[in-house]
């Protein structure tokens, strides 16, 4: 692709990192944003600048957040005593969305996948066991998606949190495998949150 | 011989037409329901005929996984179709329609099908092939696929760990990969992969074990049956796991894992040792034997899916005289002919010596010439009385 000027080709190369974006679909961007009020682009790219300085990621649970400690985190009316651990943070949108939920969350930043370069290290888990040893948690609940690697993350997880005396639990899913709790529909998942169930047992019946 | 106690419901190809099909412009077959032989010279398309069978069958070439190249030359697509005739009388339609550079069209009964694999086990069928040959000669993968093909058939677990294994099999080697880049070692996370993997391929360890026992009887007699002969042939299910348990045989061969920077042990590594009097086969075995070896496999294999499966299978036998002798062909036909087994069809490049084996067998038979990419319909006939 040939470009009239520089600032063009930049504002399309820009685009096209986005996933899902291609050359083409990039420069439909930029020649639509030309059209518009500069002040209108303005708002636009300040927008993002905005979102990347100024949203945090709570020193607690890693969900993100506009302060240091996050919406959920610090509502009162929340059991800090039952954790959920997820991946990510459109899994708390979805249990969110259950309204059925009514403890607080770990988000690990992924699973442990080493043909993706993911290890343990990668993930907030270190951090995970730190609040474990705090001894005011009751109960860990690890709802993380049901393909081999969230299996091995799960199991990861449990081997770490065997030493203290939480009662660790996987969410009971009525869901076809592959499917992740983003797609779930809201009654499933907050009925398979409810009826949990403790994660030894789980592995006896593997 | 083992043969099955209810009589399976028979499901005979009666018509096959194919347009652009490999070297076929086009053909329109009728076959009897026992014994179909393909002649004619090398390279006039009989062996094409049986791919279209396993088609099919099985929705894809014995020979070449690459359906585009299965085109006839300068064409732009080619169909398979076919007519089964059941034992009621009902019956059956199958399509296969391939257009370059577009999605294999896969029909039964003018209905589409969503995935291939709902038809895979409908019109089973086993093939005979020159081929085989690399069963013996070629690596282990080889006769892990064997194994793994023929228990697939019938364990419908058996591929969903073997799947698991495989894919936890790969995220450990790029554990193993990582900790000899980086310098480093986490046991905790290896732990964690060592129990996956003890879990998941232990139940392909039991079944490859409760198969190889099960299937070496059968195979044993009809080597018997077809060689006449006093040689002992064997075959041996060898797996570090006869002597260790999972999890011990990862943690013992952890050191070399950890060099190698993949996993060295394993149902991955597993083989079949195949013997005759003692030695093995690839290098004690001439090639008669080795022939008669790998056909005895094949006719086990079809037992084996015969009786545990819902329909008698189809055999395809490739070239007959290939590597035998008159009097093994001999009793290849009388096994096969006999009861236990269903349609067939033959391939040779003797119009004379085929007829001449079936001639007074009083069964069922169709004689087709085959000569480049022509079918010369139904040169002989021979009433079932
Ligand atoms: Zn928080």
């Amino acid at each position: 692709m040939n470009f009239p000027s520089r600032l063009v080709e930049d504002a399309v190369n820009e685009f096209a990192k986005l996933p899902g974006v291609g050359r083409k679909t990039a420069l439909r961007f930029v020649l639509h944003l030309l059209r518009k009020d500069p002040a209108e682009v303005e708002k636009f790219g300040s927008t993002f600048i905005r979102l990347r300085q100024e949203l945090k990621h709570c020193h607690t649970c890693h969900n993100i957040s506009e302060s240091e400690i996050c919406d959920i985190c610090s509502n009162p009316r929340r059991d800090p005593a039952t954790v959920c651990i997820v991946e990510d943070v459109r899994d708390v949108m979805a249990i969110e969305n259950t309204n059925q939920y009514t403890g607080v969350y770990h988000v690990l930043g992924g699973i442990i996948s080493p043909m993706d370069g993911i290890g343990p290290g990668d993930l907030s888990i270190d951090h995970l066991v730190q609040r474990a040893s705090s001894g005011t948690i009751r109960e860990m609940i690890m709802a993380l998606s049901t393909t081999m690697e969230g299996d091995t993350t799960n199991f990861y997880i449990y081997k770490r949190l065997k030493e203290f005396n939480i009662s660790v639990s996987t969410i009971a899913r009525g869901i076809a495998i592959g499917d992740e709790l983003e797609y779930a529909d809201e009654v499933t998942l907050g009925r398979s949150i409810v009826n949990r169930v403790p994660y030894e047992k789980t592995i006896a019946a593997k | 011989m083992q043969t099955n106690c209810l009589p399976l419901p028979e499901m005979f190809l009666q018509k096959l037409s194919l347009v652009n099909f490999k070297n076929f412009e086009e053909a329109e077959l009728a076959f009897s329901d026992k014994v179909n032989c393909f002649a004619g010279p090398n390279g006039s398309g009989k062996t094409n005929l049986l791919d279209a069978l396993h088609y099919l069958g099985l929705c894809k070439s014995y020979f070449n996984p690459l359906d585009s190249q299965n085109i006839r030359h300068d064409e732009g697509f080619f169909v398979i179709q076919g007519t089964f005739i059941a034992d009621d009388g009902a019956e059956e339609q199958v399509y296969c329609g391939m257009k370059r550079n577009q999605k294999k069209v896969f029909k039964r009964n003018q209905k589409e099908y969503e995935r291939l694999a709902d038809h895979i086990g409908l019109f089973p069928l086993v093939m005979v092939s020159p081929a085989d040959g690399v069963l013996i000669s070629g690596g282990s993968e080889e006769r892990r696929r064997f194994m793994d093909s023929v228990i697939a058939q019938y364990d419908k677990n058996y591929l969903d760990s073997l799947i698991a294994y495989n894919r936890v099999l790969s995220q450990r080697n790029a554990l193993l990969k990582q900790f000899g880049e980086n310098r480093n070692f986490d046991a905790a996370v290896l732990e964690v992969f060592d129990a996956q993997l003890a879990g998941k391929g232990k139940p392909v360890y039991e079944a490859r074990k409760a198969f190889i026992a099960a299937f070496t009887p059968i195979f044993a007699d009809y080597y018997r049956h077809l060689s006449g002969a006093a040689e002992e042939v064997a075959i041996t299910y060898q797996s570090k796991l006869h002597e260790t348990s999972f999890e011990d045989l990862l943690i013992r061969s952890l050191p070399k894992d950890r060099i190698m920077q993949h996993c060295t042990a394993g149902v991955h590594k597993d083989d079949l040792e195949f013997g005759i009097g003692g030695y093995a086969m690839k290098k004690a075995g001439s090639q008669g034997q080795q022939k008669t070896f790998l056909i005895a496999l094949r006719l086990a294999q079809f037992c084996f899916i015969r009786d545990t499966g819902k329909r008698m299978p189809v055999l395809l036998l490739d070239d007959i005289y290939d590597k035998l002798d008159e009097n093994r062909v001999k009793k290849l036909m009388d096994a096969v002919c006999g009861k236990g087994f269903g349609q067939i069809f033959i391939t040779d490049t003797g119009v004379g010596r085929i007829q001449e084996l079936f001639e007074n067998r009083g069964i069922p038979f169709r004689l087709f010439e085959i000569r480049s990419g022509k079918v010369n319909n139904q040169l002989k006939e021979l009433p079932s009385e």
